[in-house]
């Protein structure tokens, strides 16, 4: 099977993977049963401070998770990218289920074993410890079970934020339209969830047996518990430590972001002696953004015109000049730095499959706004929010669908076109698979999307302190064409090639050449 | 209302008293001017319909409530200058649904109380070991048993058993044998008087049960109202003529009765 192969071509890159999650899930579980069981008596013992908790932590638990990473990630203390901000998510929505089968647990128990400890003069403490804990604990425990699986599972899109995990291959998966790289990912997790679900099944079963609850394990296992989750806290504030010598280098998380950082990181890694640490599949535009800014990564690949719209919030201006000028001066401000552009762009291409451009003669866009009641788009859920993106092309074209426009993933936007799920998708220009499926990108005759020109933003003060740093990134403008950067993507989406092997060829071979130009 | 032994027998404590007590839930008056007195030793047994406040009368005394005014007097201190735990573990409780926490053993169940007081363990398995056998259970086999492993006659001796563990001057006792087959309450009636016989504890129990009452009590007394309408020992209450307590002689006289012509 495909699958084993892969993981015994990453055998370690699996294992840390998963380990990672592990920890994740560990970590926050441990935490969350620390927070959420003396919540749950305070809930059962105080309901009108109880109530407010719980309903708390239901929204908590309706928010989805990748909207709760962006929320968080600017925050103090728990943003920032990595383990630290998908631990403290995933704490939040392990905490419910705990919260409540707690105070269930403590609810259910027959009044006439509280009457019996009370009359017999246990304090409130001792009938807590003695009677209610014990008696509760196996509704708690499947409580713990409950968020561990949901831990699991949500534990997969930390890896949007960096934090690592089996995500990581689900994600590099999607955005290689690579099946084996999914399950990778996503066989183990599901594994885990049900390893986990059916070993706390049986802790549960043998609990409500009453073979173990023996109020000196309780003890004992609190102790521990409490231990474990200082020893999360303490690990957490480690690593939360920023190491200066080591450059960061970020990516999005399409195809065509991880090799633009692989080759940013390997040419680092050849032209300076600095570590490079790949945080690389970050879960967007935003994401990226907020992750330079707090010094979470120090360099990554923007296209100018999505920094003009998506990060400064201006109006779309059609000049390439006037847009690089601009932006590069408000990244100033804000104490970032805009090389040169590598050397091609990346616009949103407007794509339809070729046999229907042939057919019905398309070639513009105003062309096909004609066609437009007939189809069904199929967009990315920024494409649909930008201003730059789907708002403003109904304005210019006059696009009118029959039926709303269906939200997707990028990755799976250029197969739902092949396949016919869809008619039109918003793409990348760059993209690989326009060849590989044979699509037809419609000329945008009103000059409605801005330029996209890739270049690389870095924290100027890394820059600063490290000239060689700058000089590495800056050998990269203006070397990097349209032509090259389809051919990278196409080996990695289409022939599902390695993203830093297809890097590595880039970078050198491009030593070996002459660089006549920049010398 | 004083018993008249307690009044005449003034060399014997009275070991729980309620002088004018009134005791509301919500506004639903309970006790309304309720006095007793109880000498140390003594099995007394409060008779009265169900809701007439019987269970009322046994949380006043442990102080798992405290009354609206009045005073109920406990080894010569009001309950409410007692330390509430300190008292609760000088008063073993008993109650029809016995209560034993199911996710003890037998052994821990009857070690509540001397675990609470501190004892050294050497001292508390002595004592398990000490009551199983007063309760008339054989320590080896049931010690190490769970409550659900026993049939409700032996719960109900490891429930009394627990009650007298830390060996406490009063023993309160709600409707004790209430949920037991007749046989089997029957069995545990000579229990009780054997065990009373041995411990000589100050007992308050309350039936609803007139013939439980005279099986087991050395006075009985009959609540109505929140008052008490007659006390006295058994043989005294039987012959009363108040229209309170006609009530709940008659059934014993119609059983007996029929037994008679059966014969």
């Amino acid at each position: 099977m495909r699958v084993l192969e892969f993981w015994r071509g990453h055998a370690n890159e699996f294992l840390t993977l998963l380990g990672q999650h592990l920890l994740l899930v560990c970590a926050s579980t441990f935490v969350a049963i620390a927070l959420g069981v003396p919540i749950g008596i305070l809930a059962a013992r105080r309901p009108r401070i109880g109530a407010p908790v719980v309903w708390f932590a239901n929204v908590v638990q309706t928010i989805p998770s990748l909207a709760m990473f962006g929320f968080l990630l600017p925050l103090p203390l728990v943003g920032g990218l990595g383990a630290r901000v998908a631990i403290f998510v995933l704490i939040l929505y392990a905490l419910l289920p705990i919260v409540r089968t707690t105070t269930a647990g403590l609810r259910s128990i027959d009044r006439v074993l509280i009457e019996a400890g009370t009359a017999m003069g246990m304090k409130p403490g001792q009938l807590m410890r003695q009677v209610e804990l014990p008696l509760a604990l196996p509704s708690i425990v499947a409580g713990i079970r409950v968020a561990a699986v949901i831990g699991v599972g949500t534990a997969t899109i930390a890896a949007a934020v960096g934090a690592g995990g089996l995500g990581e291959y689900i994600f590099r998966g999607l955005s290689m339209v690579d099946s084996t790289v999914i399950l990778a990912g996503a066989i183990p997790s599901a594994l885990l969830a049900l390893t986990i679900d059916g070993a706390l099944t049986l802790v549960e079963r043998g609990l409500r047996d009453f073979s173990g609850a023996r109020v000196r394990g309780l003890r004992v296992a609190a102790a521990l518990m409490i231990v474990i989750a200082l020893a999360t806290a303490a690990a957490l504030a480690i690593s939360a430590r920023t190491s200066t010598d080591v450059i960061r280098v970020g990516s999005k998380n399409f195809t065509e972001q991880i090799i633009l950082g692989e080759i940013v990181a390997q040419t680092i890694e050849t032209r300076t002696v600095r570590r490079v640490e790949r945080r690389l599949n970050l879960g967007g535009t935003f994401i990226c953004d907020r992750a330079i800014r707090s010094g979470d990564i120090d360099v990554y690949v923007e296209y100018t015109g999505t920094a003009q719209t998506a990060i400064f919030h201006q109006p779309a201006d059609t000049d390439s000049r006037r847009v690089f000028d601009a932006v590069k001066a408000r990244y100033a401000a804000g104490g970032l730095t805009l090389l040169d552009s590598l050397g091609f762009e990346n616009t949103f291409a407007m794509l339809i499959r070729g046999e229907d451009a042939r057919r019905l003669g398309l070639r513009t866009l105003s062309q096909a706004a004609a066609m437009a009641p007939s189809w069904l788009a199929g967009f990315g859920y920024e494409f649909l929010q930008r201003s730059d993106g789907y708002p403003g092309l109904t304005r210019t074209y006059g696009f009118h669908f029959a039926r709303p426009p269906k939200a997707m993933d990028l990755s799976l936007i250029y197969r739902a076109l092949a396949e016919r799920q869809v008619d039109l998708i918003a793409g990348d220009a760059t993209s690989g698979l326009i060849d590989v499926y044979g699509l037809t990108m419609l000329e945008d005759d009103r000059h409605y999307f801005p330029p996209y020109d890739a270049a690389v933003v870095a924290r100027s003060s890394v820059l600063i302190a490290h000239p060689e740093v700058k000089d590495a990134l800056a050998s990269l403008s203006g070397r990097i064409t349209v032509a090259d950067m389809r051919r990278m993507n196409r080996a990695v989406d289409a022939e599902h090639r390695d993203a830093a092997d297809v890097a590595r060829e880039f970078v050198v071979g491009r030593n070996s050449q002459p660089r006549a130009s920049s010398q | 209302m004083k018993y008249s032994r307690a009044v005449n027998d003034s060399s014997r404590a009275s070991a729980i008293a309620f002088r004018d007590v009134h005791f509301s839930r919500g506004a639903q008056p309970v006790l309304r001017g309720f006095s007793l007195e109880i000498a140390a030793g003594d099995t007394l047994a409060l008779v009265g319909r169900s809701g007439a406040g019987k269970s009322t009368i046994l949380k006043l005394i442990n102080r798992l409530l405290v009354p609206d005014s009045g005073e109920v007097i406990v080894e010569s201190r009001p309950t409410q200058a007692w330390d509430p735990f300190e008292l609760r573990r000088r008063a073993g409780y008993v109650m029809q649904e016995v209560g034993l926490f199911p996710h003890l053993t037998v052994e821990q169940n009857i070690a509540t109380v001397p675990r609470l007081l501190g004892w050294e363990s050497a001292r508390v398995e002595r004592r398990v070991t000490e009551l199983l056998e007063l309760v008339g259970l054989d320590a080896k086999d049931h010690a190490n048993r769970r409550p659900d492993q026993l049939s409700g006659g032996q719960r109900q001796r490891v429930g009394v058993a627990r009650a007298l563990a830390a060996d406490p001057p009063i023993l309160l006792m709600d409707e004790p044998f209430g949920a037991l087959d007749p046989v089997t309450r029957a069995e545990m009636h000579r229990e009780f008087r054997r065990i009373q016989d041995r411990v000589r504890k100050t007992v308050v129990l309350v039936t609803h049960d007139m013939a439980e009452a005279f099986a087991l009590a050395t006075h009985v007394g009959v609540l109505s109202d929140g008052v008490l309408a007659v006390v006295g020992e058994p043989a005294t209450v039987a012959r009363s003529t108040d229209s309170r307590v006609r009530p709940l002689l008659d059934p014993l006289i119609e059983a007996t009765a029929v037994l008679g012509t059966q014969r």
